[in-house]
């Protein structure tokens, strides 16, 4: 198909972008650790945006400090209000851990936070209760949010893992970004595998809790320190990040630091990509797959060959976080949709090659891929090529409204409808979600738009 | 539940009864709390954002124009370019070579793509620091394209919303005086400060119009360009909310003499008295005949509509924490009107005379508080033993985890709360979360 819209990257200005701004993608991650608390060292607008976007999505408290800078600092250097931030955070929440976050504005003035962090605790060093202290820098005029949340990974596990650590039988599971849902997931695999497990970070209970009698000053959950201490000592690790740089990913910083084998493999959605997943579970555990997820997988096949003409051949446009989207490509490839336009706010430079390698003996024709994009131009393509579907988080609705094409809506965030932080999009069983979802959307959209009205399939 | 405030905030609580009443405000947010506020950035952009045929083009780095895309459900009668996110999304070599020449190509691009009535630059924090010239580049896009192209002092970290209230009246007050104004009416007014969510300016519109009033300019709900350039032609500024728009009607006070009235059109009581001061000033008999008519049938429809969610509602203790304190007043009164009880009460950026004013419209012992935090909030949420609390967004997870009913009184509202049928969504929405079965299985209700 030839598309007329020019190659990519032609505007100078972004309209409505596909991406957020990394100091929110460490907010998240470090929501994921057990007692700790998110830290921005920067002014007080960008936590306060922050907190509303992630509050739209997940429907739960999230607390992130600020050093709160003002004119002064902007000028002087920020670092007494860091000091000061931290005191504070330190005699209110109690935490074990705080993760500091730089943003553009402490990133253009220079603030050297590493440096300062040093000095407070040289400076406070009569004090037994200080938090353990990470810092990141996310100055987002260079990366996504997805950069943030990669690199206060990283820089935890840099910062946190000790080193020596006798072996143990542990294995390391870095998830990337995905639901507490997803991450509810992974913890049943692994307890069914019979294997203790790492998952870093483990947003499962902080970003998704009950109803409490008393707030919490920071919600129960998140992966525990002591297992983070000890991740150098781990069996293995599993990391998912199908366009990460394989030389720069927190699993390398394991294995060339710590001798602990790294796993880098895609987001295990659909089954080719959920095998993969298990295979390295049987390799590392030396034991079958469990066998309800042998029958979530039989099933699965079942329902694919059920509902496999609703939606063979049917084109759909994908959009998102680059990980994201290799994972959703995959899977809707193996059921028989012909993806047309792979896109993301991203730019790693390495989604093309990524999508090839789990779409190459499927796809009778590679999608377009466009990284880098925003959704003006990805509204224009998708307006060309004419899809039957649109897969990503809901900030395509206004492209489904005005196109008035379907929208399935996965990923971060889901602003316009209950349960984002419910929706599971791994394993067999996520599949099988994901599956019902499209294949019920196009026979929906059939149906509505026929003349009879017809109440059998 | 003290040993939630931390010891520097304590000036800025205050409970009613423990006199002499003092509060300290005003003041820049506490490093290391968990502020609710905002910065100056977003108070502009909140206040431009409803002008729907201006392009918004936010000059810095992604985040701050991404958190805003169509933020708030203000709504247009036409052009909605206003619900898109425009940024020049400053990359590292434009941090250090300077952001310049990408605005002027930013902006080029999109006026002549979208071909608007003129055009919002908002500078944020790292604008600030990198010291892009904004004002010389409006000034050469404005030549060039033929329209108005305003920059907005928006930088973030010099000061709170208020701030960025303040630069948003002095970016409009550059278009104020450049329209015609031969045929406007001697009984005109602009609407200042309602920003039309869910319809809100076209209700009070209307109810201007059945008085006799003619409307010139809405600002900035359903706003355009054209209409705030000759705003200076009505006859009075009607301005609600404290803090929004209320500059902009004192630079057309100082600059034109159009005297200002400050009203609210949130409750019975306060939207009546918004209708009365406007025809009590133009002295008018007849208007104030057709003002007493208009407010008569409006209550005749509502009062017994109301009365089956007074009956559910009465004696409920509900709690207010909003971003300015002119709302808080409204809904002070509004929950009265409901036969409910007010006993927390803050904003985020009241000023010293507001919150001397909501002591005095407050019973003993109501909890009066500047710039609270969630910990806080939560604990006299518990204290005082809450059935519904009303705030935006950030507020919302606060009561939901403790399991208190919510009322969302944000910028993304889907109703109308403000005018007489505003005030019957409100009960509704009040009743339909207070009296839901949902909170017979939350902890708190189950000790
Ligand atoms: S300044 Fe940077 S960190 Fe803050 S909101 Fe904007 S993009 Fe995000
Ligand atoms: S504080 Fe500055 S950087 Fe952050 S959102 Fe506001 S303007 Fe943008």
């Amino acid at each position: 198909m030839k598309i007329k819209t020019a190659p990519k990257n032609k505007f100078v200005s972004t309209t409505n972008a596909c991406k957020l701004c990394r100091p929110m993608g460490a907010a998240i991650a470090f929501r994921g650790v057990e007692n700790a608390v998110p830290f921005l060292h920067g002014s007080q607008g960008c936590a306060t945006y922050m907190r509303r976007y992630i509050i739209s999505h997940f429907n739960e408290p999230i607390d992130i400090a600020s050093s709160s800078l003002g004119e002064k600092n902007a000028v002087f250097g920020g670092g007494p209000n860091l000091k000061l931030g931290l005191d504070n955070v330190s005699a209110k929440y109690k935490p074990s851990l705080v993760g500091v976050a730089t943003t553009c504005l402490t990133e253009t003035i220079g603030d050297d936070a590493p440096g300062l962090i040093k000095e407070y605790f040289r400076e406070r060093s009569d004090k037994t209760d200080l938090p353990e202290l990470v810092n990141v820098s996310t100055p987002s005029y260079s990366g996504t949010h997805m950069e943030g949340f990669h690199g206060a990974v990283q820089s935890i596990v840099e910062q946190l893992a000790d080193e020596n650590v006798a072996p143990h039988d542990a294995i390391n599971l870095l998830p990337g970004f995905v639901s507490p849902s997803d991450i509810r997931y992974l913890k049943e695999v692994m307890a069914d595998f019979g294997r203790a497990a790492t998952i870093l970070p483990d947003i499962s209970e902080t970003l998704d809790g009950p109803a409490l009698r008393e707030y919490p000053l920071i919600p129960p959950g998140g992966t525990p320190l002591k297992q983070i201490h000890a991740m150098g000592g781990a069996k293995a690790t599993i990391e998912f990040g199908p366009t990460l740089d394989p030389n720069k990913t927190t699993g390398t910083l394991l294995e060339q630091k710590h001798g602990v084998k790294n796993h880098l493999m895609g987001l295990p959605m659909g089954i080719n990509e959920t095998d993969a997943f298990f295979r390295v579970l049987e390799l590392l555990t030396g034991k079958p797959t469990p066998e309800r997820h042998q029958a979530e997988r039989d099933r699965l096949v079942d329902a694919y060959v059920d509902g496999h003409k609703y939606v063979s051949g049917k084109r759909a446009v994908i959009y998102g976080e680059e990980d994201l989207v290799v994972g959703l490509t995959a899977l809707l490839a193996e059921f028989g949709i012909h993806p047309v336009l792979c896109a993301s706010g991203g730019n790693s430079g390495r989604l093309k090659e990524a999508i090839q390698a789990v779409t190459k003996d499927i796809l009778p024709e590679q999608p377009l891929i466009r990284e880098g994009h925003d959704f003006y131009e990805i509204a224009a393509l998708t307006e060309e090529l004419k899809p039957d579907l649109l897969v990503g988080h809901s900030k395509g609705y206004p492209m489904s409204r005005k196109l008035d094409i379907p929208i399935i809506r996965l990923g971060f965030p889901i602003h316009d409808r209950l349960g984002g932080q419910r929706l599971l999009h791994l394993g067999y069983r996520g599949a099988q979600q994901i599956f019902d979802l499209i294949a019920n959307a196009m026979i929906q959209k059939k149906q509505d738009r026929s003349s009879v009205g017809y109440s059998y399939m | 539940m003290q040993t939630t405030i931390l010891e520097q905030r304590a000036e800025q609580i205050h409970r009613k009864g423990d006199a002499p009443f003092s509060i300290s405000c005003d003041k820049e947010s506490l490093a290391g709390a968990v502020s609710q506020r905002a910065c100056v950035f977003c108070g502009s952009r909140v206040v431009l954002y409803p002008i729907a045929d201006a392009l918004h083009l936010v000059h810095g780095p992604i985040g701050c124009a991404v958190y805003t895309w169509d933020i708030r459900g203000a709504l247009s009668s036409g052009p909605e370019l206003h619900r898109l996110s425009f940024s020049t999304d400053l990359q590292e070599k434009d941090v250090i070579f300077g952001g310049e020449e990408k605005l002027y190509k930013a902006l080029v691009e999109l006026i002549d793509r979208h071909q608007p009535k003129g055009a919002f630059v908002y500078s944020t924090c790292i604008v600030g620091l990198i010291g892009d010239d904004l004002e010389a580049v409006c000034r050469k896009v404005s030549k060039e394209k033929g329209i108005p192209v305003l920059p907005v002092q928006s930088e973030g970290f010099k000061g709170n919303k208020r701030a960025g209230y303040e630069a948003a009246c002095k970016a409009m007050f550059r278009l104020v005086g450049k329209g015609d104004t031969s045929s406007i009416s001697p009984h005109s007014i602009n609407i200042l400060g309602d920003f039309n969510l869910a319809g809100e300016t076209w209700l009070i519109r209307e109810y201007f119009e059945r008085m006799g009033v003619e409307v010139v300019a809405n600002i900035t709900g359903d706003g355009r360009v054209n209409d705030i350039k000759r705003c200076h032609g009505a006859a009075l500024n009607v301005v609600q909310c404290s803090g929004a728009t209320m500059d902009l009607a004192k630079m057309m006070k100082d600059k034109y003499g159009t005297p200002v009235i400050r009203v609210s059109y949130f409750g019975i009581e306060d939207m009546s008295e918004a209708l009365y001061e406007v025809a009590r000033f133009f002295n008018d008999p007849k208007m104030l005949e057709r003002t007493k008519n208009l407010i008569r049938e409006e209550l005749a429809v509502l009062t017994p509509r109301l009365e089956k969610y007074r009956g559910a509602l009465k004696g409920k203790r509900a709690a207010i924490y909003v971003g300015g304190a002119f709302k808080a007043f409204s809904l002070v009164k509004a929950f009265r009107l409901l036969g409910m009880k007010v006993v927390m009460v803050g904003s985020q950026t009241g000023t010293k005379e507001d919150y001397e004013e909501l002591e005095e419209i407050t019973d003993d012992g109501t909890i009066i508080v500047d710039d609270s935090n969630p910990l806080e909030l939560s604990a006299f949420l518990k204290e005082k033993d809450v059935d519904i609390f009303v705030g935006g967004v950030k507020e919302r997870p606060i009561a939901y985890k403790l399991g208190v009913a919510f009322c969302d009184h944000n910028h993304e509202r889907k109703e109308i709360l403000a005018g007489y049928r505003g005030m019957l969504n409100f009960a509704k929405e009040v009743h339909a979360s207070v009296t839901s079965p949902v909170w017979r299985f939350v902890p708190r209700r189950n000790k």
